[in-house]
């Protein structure tokens, strides 16, 4: 009898197939979240509980600094050396100009506006992947907006009275400097990495010691090379531009930081791709641009975006070699004894770090939602 | 055809009738070829000669250069002693020469090789139109009838990893088709599939064979040898040791090694 028990428990089957049944409480809903994130275990609670002490000890002063007790409207520094007088959020107001133009002439600065203004123009639509017309609107940005932009700000033609390159300063710089370095080094460091995959010897070999050359080097070096010892190499009477030996400097120093995270993408790329694009008959570059760039770039986004990120952090540098960039407009005005206060530095910092933080997280953002739209479905 | 000595172990549909070899029309000719991976000698002394419509299959154990060989008749390998000519081309370093044969020579290949970036109708396209200067519409064009002859057009605006492994293989092939090939090389078309999506790998190209293509098969598929192809090699240690007729080489295999071979992969 237990046997024939035994056969009928272990060949059970369903003859009718079960509805789906909903989640109980306790893996979906607030309180399953409360209790799965916060208080999984009691490790985790005290973590919690701590964390939300910290939160408390750590938001009413800083609130009461940047919001509650700052200073926005004030015609000088006397109501920002009160007592517990917080930001001093006047100071940079006042200095604002300063801290986007520089020293470019005051009456000269809607020529920036009209950079600025055409910048945003074109770049938005290249980066909203549903426009159409992407080609002119690269073409127009990468070609046609950087002859625009010099033009209308050095000036010297059609009219424009010439504002030399020493005048510039503040934001515009900055952007200058790290927009040039962005759309340069990319193309530059996926033309080095490709060389440095390349069967050519001499190709292989340039590219190698071009990028372990440049990669071995501070920046701050390249910088100072750049401004203090390229004057003493070139034949008198001639002059490069102390910006443009900048940009270059920086160009070709992200550059090879570029060519090893490309060169990271193309190896990560299985041999078949490869065999696959040779066998159906595609030439090197039209493999090269149709099949393998687009793969492995788009596997190096997070890197691609690290180093644009980082180079842009890094055109604050070339303040040492007596650029007027963002931070050295901040750090100048600093010491601007009519908004003297305690706080004065603090806010000019605070500011300039929240002006970089704004550009570098929007970078990272818009990355991300790109990973996203090309991610295809065979990651698995 | 003596088609009752063909053992039915497998239900492939088959017009042998369809199935016609040149007999002067030469494909691929191989004379003398010698390989070396590094000192290693992967290829020794291969000769063959592939006449237009054949269909040859070739088996062996793993590493005795089976695929190694097929893969020198489009340069995906360069062999370094003697003579590969494809449809009339010798193959030698000359890029040119190389993209001539390619674009005449399709390749399936055991993991597919699909482009994951690109949709099932521009995996099929792009050669054309970059290769061949085809207008977009007039590719497309091509693609869907290619797709459709492996039953797949409803995936064309898919992605292949959306796919099943059958169907990706047979979008491999389709993508190769497109470029309207005269020669097609299979390098274990069937080895990374599950036991259902074979099947449906080996109809199309079955289809391929009746439409009188030139096939280069590296499989270990028994079935689709003995009924497709006109001639079976079997190859060991770089070279080809016993090539014949499929029934004589499946009833009747001269070499120890062949026999040896045959006994563990038939029961």
């Amino acid at each position: 009898m237990s046997t024939t028990n035994a056969t009928k428990e272990i060949s059970f089957v369903r003859e009718e197939m079960l509805p789906e049944m909903p989640a109980p409480s306790s893996v979906v809903g607030p309180v399953a979240w409360i209790r799965s994130s916060l208080f999984s275990s009691p490790g985790n609670s005290i973590l919690t509980i701590a964390s939300a002490l910290l939160l408390l000890w750590i938001m009413p002063p800083l609130y009461n600094f940047l919001i509650g007790n700052a200073v926005f409207i004030a015609e000088d520094g006397a109501a920002c050396r009160v007592e517990g007088a917080g930001a001093c959020w006047a100071f940079i107001w006042s200095r604002m100009d300063f801290f986007i133009y520089g020293f470019f002439p005051a009456e000269e600065q809607w020529r920036v506006n009209i950079a600025f203004a055409l910048g945003l123009v074109l770049i938005v639509p290249l980066m909203w992947p549903e426009l159409p017309f992407k080609v002119v609107n690269a073409l127009a940005f990468f070609v046609g907006y950087p002859i625009i932009v010099f033009i209308l700000l050095s000036g010297g033609m059609f009219g424009l009275t010439e504002v030399p390159t020493v005048n510039w300063g503040g934001l515009t710089v900055t952007l200058i400097i790290g927009l040039v370095g962005i759309v340069t080094s990319l193309p530059l460091g996926i033309v080095l990495a490709l060389g440095r995959q390349s069967k050519m010897p001499v190709i292989k070999s340039v590219c190698v010691m071009f990028i372990e050359l440049w990669r071995a080097v501070p920046l701050i070096t390249v910088l100072f090379m750049a401004s203090v010892m390229l004057p003493l190499f070139v034949p008198v009477g001639v002059s490069v531009d102390k910006l443009l030996r900048a940009l270059v400097g920086v160009s070709l120093f992200s550059a090879a930081y570029m060519a090893e995270v490309v060169r990271g993408g193309l190896q990560a790329l299985p041999r078949g791709q490869y065999e696959a694009a040779g066998a159906l008959g595609l030439n090197y570059w039209k493999s090269m641009s149709f099949i393998i760039l687009p793969q492995a770039l788009k596997h190096v986004i997070p890197g691609i975006v690290n180093s644009f990120i980082a180079l842009f952090k890094d055109t604050s540098l070339v303040s040492i070699v007596g650029i007027f960039d963002l931070l050295n407009t901040v750090q100048a005005s600093n010491s601007d004894l009519n908004w003297a206060s305690e706080q004065q530095a603090v806010t000019g910092y605070i500011f300039a770090a929240a002006v970089f933080w704004v550009f570098c997280f929007s970078m990272s953002r818009y990355s991300i939602y790109m990973e996203h739209r090309l991610h295809t479905g065979h990651k698995r | 055809m003596a088609t009752d000595t063909i053992t039915a172990d497998d239900d492939l549909a088959v017009e042998r009738t369809k199935l016609t070899v040149s007999e002067t029309d030469v494909a691929v000719e191989i004379v003398d070829m010698h390989k070396w991976f590094g000192d290693f000698n992967v290829l020794r002394d291969i000769n063959l000669k592939v006449m237009r419509g054949e269909r040859i299959v070739i088996a062996g154990p793993s590493g005795s250069g089976k695929s190694t060989l097929i893969r020198c008749v489009n340069r995906l390998e360069e062999h370094q002693r003697g003579k590969v000519i494809v449809d009339g081309v010798e193959l030698t370093s000359d890029l040119k020469r190389i993209d001539v044969v390619r674009r005449e020579v399709g390749m399936v290949f055991q993991h597919f090789n699909l482009f994951p970036h690109l949709t099932i109708l521009e995996n099929c396209t792009l050669a054309p139109i970059w290769v061949r200067g085809l207008p977009k519409v007039e590719a497309e064009k091509v693609a869907m009838h290619y797709l459709e002859r492996v039953k797949i057009p409803e995936q064309a605006n898919k992605y292949p990893g959306q796919l099943s492994g059958g169907q990706q293989q047979r979008v491999a092939i389709a993508r190769s088709l497109c470029m309207n090939p005269k020669i097609m090389l299979f390098d274990e078309p069937t080895s990374a599939l599950d036991p259902e999506m074979i099947k449906e790998v080996l109809e199309v190209m079955v289809g391929l064979a009746e439409d009188g293509m030139t096939m280069l098969v590296v499989t270990h598929e028994m079935g689709f040898a003995r009924q497709v192809a006109n001639r079976v090699m079997f190859m060991d240690e770089g070279q080809i040791i016993e090539q014949n007729e499929p029934e004589e080489f499946f009833s009747n295999p001269k070499h120890e090694r062949t026999k040896h071979f045959l006994s563990q992969i038939l029961h």
